[in-house]
């Protein structure tokens, strides 16, 4: 970039700064060199500007965004274990071992996809439902939509603390007065009380954005349309499943992209609630990377997760985008 | 969905109210545990506390040393916005502005790094960040955000700009104004409501981030809020009294911002999530 302003100067000197292509100076130089210069100078400044604007922008994401991914590409093929200056290539031998001989990371993969389906259709069912019921012209609406809200404004770290108190304090002294079976569960304390807890605390996070959403896609819906149905003598339910949902279909594919992104990426929640435990049955792929890496200081083979981690996201997150868009069209 | 009260809508209220209730259980045994002595939270979670006890804050705040945190959560938050504001508006206006294959391409290659999750690149990051020295820094985590934030932003920014009527510009141009002074003076005030959104998406992220702040900031001086609040579990595992006290302050700045600003947050959110 330097040069090229340098060379450029040097040829247009004559034409005055910042006068581009208007410049009503006679000139020396014949009409249509003079012409081309200012034209070139033009384009040039043109350049410039588009770089100072976009520059930044790109700068700081190619530095902290793509190199780091690049890198991490080429560390999954080492043996680098963050601290030894020399790196070794071991070409696919990370890869080999995380297919088959790593059974904690095959598990961590099974919890977080079971727990992506389980917490992405209860929030959606949970954020759907609440916005169908405040999409009704409730006295108290707004103060209802920012209490569902209040949540999500809280972040999973502390959230995961919160509920772990829940879970082990509040719960148990609620099974105490009432004697209901489901607060006197053991909570957190197997495997399958743990998963559920992840499921319950990331419902009740998501759910209130998920109604915001949901929400502002209903109010677009033609209140002619819904007369229409009530005349022709639709139900309630007929005129959700044929008229609402394949108009707001462009919200569900939001919201599941939302929540399926939201889900697989799980980490402070998970780890403050649970810490993966008990027995490692509850611990998302995000801290199994997170321990590989910089609890066990197996750089190499923690990028290696990253990347498959990577690719499973993506695949995910637009097979899904696909899928519903398809439907979209179609509806 | 008609707008007449009726029985039906009157059940629905009720319907309604009930499930608030439940949802805000949760505030209830935290903040009422937070006033009692260990004990008295072993003997009944559920019950009101006997006496209101307060110096389960006091000591807490004391231990978290709770200014610092709050400073450097706000320090970071507030100049990470101001930075991934002024970067990725000036870049979508000028990527829209500027029709073409080039600003397409960019484009695409902005949004795509959206699928990238935050672990795939962070084991490279924390060397790259120690070969730039700026590890363990202040300033170093905000560059951090810059790069991690634009994406999205500029996403946002992107949409909003396209709405944006050119007419005004031309006339400002044509007038001398040079194109820093186009943007500044007469484009970014008109940017206002998707700047709104895109602060608000920012903060509510960055404020409440962990990971990053975990593998940056090691100096105990330098602990952001939930960085702070970690440590503070992993020293006094299961000493409820004073967790809950310190977790009713770590969550009571960013509840107050939403109280104030929720309408802004809500319409944000919802605009922000549709495009």
């Amino acid at each position: 970039m330097n040069t090229n302003t340098n060379t450029s100067t040097t040829t247009t000197k004559t034409t005055p700064v910042g006068e581009g292509q208007l410049s009503p100076h006679p000139q020396p130089t014949p009409i249509t060199k003079l012409r081309s210069v200012s034209k070139r100078r033009a384009k040039l400044n043109k350049i410039l500007t588009y770089a100072a604007f976009v520059g930044p922008a790109l700068l700081f994401f190619v530095v902290i965004q793509i190199i780091p991914f690049f890198m991490g590409i080429y560390y999954s093929f080492t043996s680098w274990n963050g601290v030894s200056s020399t790196v070794e290539w071991v070409g696919f031998e990370n890869f080999k071992r995380i297919f088959t001989n790593d059974e904690r990371f095959f598990n961590s993969f099974l919890f977080t996809t079971k727990f992506m389906f389980a917490a992405v259709i209860i929030s959606n069912f949970i954020g759907f439902s609440l916005a169908l019921i405040l999409n009704a012209a409730l006295k108290t609406k707004n103060i209802l939509r920012t209490v569902f809200f209040v949540p999500n404004v809280i972040g999973g770290l502390l959230l995961g603390f919160i509920w772990q108190f829940i879970f082990v304090r509040g719960f148990a002294a609620v099974g105490d007065l009432t004697n209901i079976g489901f607060f006197q569960l053991p909570w957190l304390g197997d495997a399958t009380t743990a998963f559920w807890g992840i499921v319950i605390v990331f419902a009740w996070q998501i759910s209130g954005y998920m109604m915001v959403i949901y929400i502002a896609a209903l109010q677009g819906v033609d209140n002619s349309l819904l007369e229409a149905a009530k005349i022709d003598g639709a139900t309630a339910f007929q005129t959700l499943k044929n008229i609402i949902i394949p108009l707001i279909l462009p919200a569900f594919t939001i919201c599941f992209f939302l929540t399926i992104a939201m889900a697989f990426k799980i980490f402070d929640l998970n780890l403050s609630l649970t810490g993966g435990g008990p027995f490692n049955s509850t611990q998302s792929v995000a801290i199994n990377i997170y321990q590989e890496a910089f609890t066990n200081n197996n750089y190499g083979v923690g990028s290696a997760k990253a990347i498959i981690f990577f690719v499973i996201v993506a695949i995910f997150t637009t097979a899904q985008v696909m899928f519903t868009k398809k439907r979209e069209v179609e509806a | 969905m008609g707008s007449r009260y009726t029985k039906k809508t009157f059940a629905l209220e009720i319907v309604a109210i009930l499930l608030a209730i439940l949802f805000m259980v949760p505030f209830y045994f935290v903040i009422v545990n937070s006033l009692k002595s260990f004990s008295e939270i072993l003997v009944d979670a559920a019950a009101l506390p006997s006496e209101l006890l307060f110096s389960n804050y006091v000591k807490v705040w004391d231990i978290l040393n709770f200014p610092r945190p709050f400073i450097n959560s706000l320090i970071i938050t507030v100049f990470s916005n101001i930075g991934i504001v002024i970067i990725s508006s000036m870049a979508a206006w000028k990527m829209v502005r500027t029709p073409g294959n080039f600003s397409k391409i960019l484009f695409i290659f902005f949004v795509s790094a959206m699928v990238i999750p935050f672990q795939t690149v962070m084991i490279p990051l924390v060397k790259l960040g120690g070969m730039l020295g700026i590890m363990n820094s202040i300033p170093g985590i905000i560059i951090m955000y810059f790069g991690f934030g634009v994406p999205l932003s500029l996403f946002l920014y992107h949409g909003f700009v396209k709405t944006v009527p050119v007419e005004v510009e031309e006339s400002a141009r044509i007038d001398g104004c040079s194109p820093f002074g186009v943007f500044w003076r007469i484009v970014f005030p008109l940017l206002k409501p998707i700047t709104v959104t895109v602060v608000i998406l920012n903060t509510l992220w960055i404020w409440n981030d962990y990971l990053l702040p975990l593998l940056v900031l090691q100096d105990a001086s330098l602990r952001t809020i939930p960085l702070a609040t970690s440590s503070f579990f992993a020293q006094y595992t299961k000493q409820w009294d004073m967790g809950l006290a310190a977790l009713v302050m770590g969550i009571t700045p960013i509840i107050i911002f939403f109280l104030f600003l929720q309408k802004h947050i809500i319409k944000g959110i919802a605009s922000g999530s549709i495009k």
